[in-house]
């Protein structure tokens, strides 16, 4: 992994930090979001605050695919094993969040057919070798993890498997930060726009905050030096008074996308009029379905969904962490009914959470530092 | 947590036993110390649980242990289900200061199991046993039916002579003191996890499993009284291990990142699967707390010991922040290494 320790070098993160404490103004106080749950998993995981000067603040964006995702969705998911004797599969990132009756881990540790696949193509493989059962792919993600799911969907259609499908919970960047930009508690001065997710989509669909909401925005890598770099870049727009789209991370993320994954998104999915996003509520075309013409892999089409609704506790202030308006520990449950193990909000399931790597990386230090 | 502060033992109110009860993290240690040892030892002196039990038996210390081998698949490159279950209780019983005399191993065979792989884990044990230097004296199998056990379970149980030059102990760790690692760590882990076969990566990485009981008897030798603890970093890694430490001892611990051993594959899976290193198993590690003033020394024997080339210091105690261990990069950022919640599961989304 040499490619990744120079961008964890002392000597250019030093130089990155400098440059930082160069170009802030000590009389402004920056709010800047990470709109990626990559990039807070990131910040907390190499304490990138530490590196900064107090008035930048790092507000935490909706970019957890997990975190965003609504309980009944996965009670619905998991419905589907116990009403029609399916083999529910998806990613590790989903086998800790928890449904009104457990966890999919919990499910699977009662006896439930539940699998951990490491791409939607071993889902596939799985209805193979199972032509007897039903398999369905919970497919979770952003335009980073959609293409694929595209393409095993595809490849389900040339091999004719007619036991596999698909429940989609694919969801789309762009209109989640459309929606906080026009949040009236919006109070946000730059993004960091996502890195994987623009590895397909490019940097183009990001012009809008610049033009018409005139904030900076900078797509980044994941390193230390990246995040850094990032900030410097857009520190620089704020201090010239620009707000352009900027590509600190253009190593991997090309600024019209990637054309074939992009098509293959086209083919196989479209927009739905409308999505729940935890924490945020309805978002219009923020979510991806299979199109008609691939109903025979669609789980929404091939079996009976109610459309299970949960609500989430009250006292759980996930949305305002979400839209940047709570710090994690400002939440009422944070560290005392809500924890890593226990967790009730989604914010907290998920390693890219806010709350979860707040929880994880910081708090843990104040807190026991205190008792 | 600042809500706790005087932390007793937990209560345990899970519903069921979960997967996450058996990884060797927090769930693990809330049914250990919730469930298990208020009905079974209650009257156990000490209130700290280590990784054998001692006794006195006409003058002689002994140490005593126990563990079951549960794993998939049942051979991995480097090793094998025989190899783990004659070395991890070596293991526990070289950390808790004992030269491991002789072991008892009971067999849970599922019907169907085909005999050679049977043999195969019969000969690996008895190669183990040879190699560390222990003997197996006696056993028990049983079969159940086709279905009930992944091929083959086996439980280990050791018996071992305590060093008397050695004084381990978690109450003895002092501030400054300095934390020593025999080696690499996450070998095992992603081996195996590698081994499963679900993830098409290729490494040329293999599993650790080894005796410690050398690198132990290293330490003991060199520096005596200045050897303060030791654990081997299994289930939930060095992470996991060392917050137990902090925990027990009710000191902070500092860990200079770059200093830990480890290698490129494992670090390169790692970043791949969203997993961290420190979290990640170990089979043939021995994580050894010595006083400041002992640590090169104690850190010159580990390095002659066959396999101890790249062993390494890799922090301190500290006074504060109690009960925490914080990971310190080369750039100056720190962040709190917490204990495994539950198995590792990978990030892909």
């Amino acid at each position: 992994m040499k490619f990744v320790d120079e961008f964890r070098d002392p000597r250019l993160i030093k130089q990155a930090s400098d440059e930082i404490r160069r170009l802030v103004d000590p009389a402004r106080h920056y709010r800047i979001m990470e709109v990626c749950g990559g990039h807070t998993h990131a910040i907390y995981r190499f304490a990138l605050a530490d590196l900064l000067p107090p008035n930048i603040e790092l507000v935490h964006g909706p970019g957890c695919p997990v975190c965003v995702l609504p309980m009944g969705r996965i009670d619905e998911g998991l419905s589907l094993v116990e009403r029609y004797q399916v083999i529910f599969t998806t990613f590790g990132d989903v086998m800790r969040v928890p449904g009104r009756h457990g966890s999919p881990l919990e499910h699977q540790a009662r006896g439930a057919q539940i699998r951990m696949v490491y791409s939607p193509l071993d889902a596939l493989k799985l209805a193979q070798e199972h032509p007897d059962r039903q398999v369905v792919f919970f497919a979770i993600g952003f335009e980073t993890t959609a293409p694929s799911t595209a393409l095993t969907v595809r490849r389900a259609r040339e091999l004719d498997i007619r036991n596999f499908s698909v429940f989609s919970n694919h969801v789309t960047i762009v209109p989640a930060v459309r929606a906080i930009l026009d949040s009236p508690d919006m109070r946000l001065d730059a993004f960091i726009g996502p890195g994987h997710v623009s590895t397909v989509i490019g940097a183009r669909p990001y012009g809008f905050i610049a033009q018409r909401y005139r904030k900076p925005v900078v797509i980044a890598g994941f390193e230390p030096l990246d995040l850094l770099q990032s900030i410097v870049m857009i520190l620089r727009q704020l201090r010239d008074g620009r707000s352009e789209v900027e590509n600190q991370y253009n190593r991997t993320v090309p600024w019209d996308g990637n054309m074939p994954a992009l098509r293959a998104l086209a083919d196989v999915f479209e927009l739905r009029p409308y999505f729940e996003w935890r924490g945020l509520g309805f978002i219009s075309q923020s979510a991806l379905k299979l199109r008609p013409g691939y109903a025979m892999w669609d789980a929404e089409a091939r079996f009976d969904m109610p459309g299970i609704a949960v609500t989430d506790p009250k006292a759980a202030q996930c949305g305002e962490v979400l839209k940047g308006v709570l710090k994690p520990h400002q939440c009422k449950l944070f560290a005392r009914e809500c924890t890593p193990e226990l967790p009730v909000g989604a914010l907290m399931v998920s390693s890219e959470g806010a709350c979860a790597a707040y929880f994880n990386y910081v708090h843990r230090r104040a807190g026991t530092a205190a008792s | 947590m600042s809500t706790l502060t005087l932390p007793g033992p937990p209560t345990f109110r899970d519903a069921q036993i979960d997967m996450a009860h058996g990884a060797g993290g927090k769930a693990s240690r809330r049914l250990v110390e919730g469930l298990i040892v208020p009905h079974l030892m209650a009257t156990a002196v000490g209130d700290t649980l280590n990784d054998a039990a001692f006794l006195s038996v006409g003058g002689a210390g002994l140490a005593l242990t126990t563990d079951s081998f549960v794993v998939r698949p049942l051979r991995f490159p480097g090793g094998s289900i025989g190899d783990l279950a004659v070395n991890g209780t070596v293991n526990d019983l070289a950390v808790a200061g004992a030269a491991p005399l002789a072991l008892l191993c009971s067999l849970i065979i599922e019907a169907g199991t085909p005999s050679e792989i049977l043999k195969a884990e019969v000969a690996a044990m008895g190669a183990a046993a040879d190699r560390a230097g222990v003997r197996i004296v006696g056993g028990d199998t049983k079969v159940v039916e086709h279905g009930k056990a992944d091929g083959l379970y086996i439980t280990t149980t050791g018996i071992g002579r305590v060093d008397s030059r050695a004084t381990l102990s978690a109450g003895s760790v002092r501030p400054g003191d300095r934390i020593l690692v025999t080696g690499c760590i996450g070998d095992h882990g992603i081996t195996v996890l590698l081994a499963r076969g679900d993830i098409d990566l290729a490494a040329s990485l293999k599993s650790d499993t080894r005796s410690v009981y050398p690198f132990a008897e290293a330490l003991i030798e060199a520096i005596g009284p200045d050897l303060r603890w030791m654990r081997d970093p299994t289930r939930g890694g060095l992470a996991t291990t060392l917050n137990e430490l902090a925990r027990d001892c009710d000191l902070g611990i500092t860990l200079e990142e770059e200093t830990v051993p480890v290698r490129d594959e494992v670090r390169g899976a790692c970043e791949l699967l969203g997993l961290d290193p420190l979290h990640i198993a170990n089979e043939g590690q021995l994580v050894a707390i010595v006083s400041a003033e002992a640590s090169e020394k104690a850190l010159a024997a580990l390095r002659r010991v066959a396999g101890g080339e790249s062993a390494a210091i890799v922090g301190r105690m500290e006074a504060s922040p109690r009960r925490t261990v914080v990971a310190v990069a080369s750039y100056g950022g720190t962040r709190v290494v917490d204990m495994l919640v539950g198995d590792p599961l990978p990030r892909i989304c």
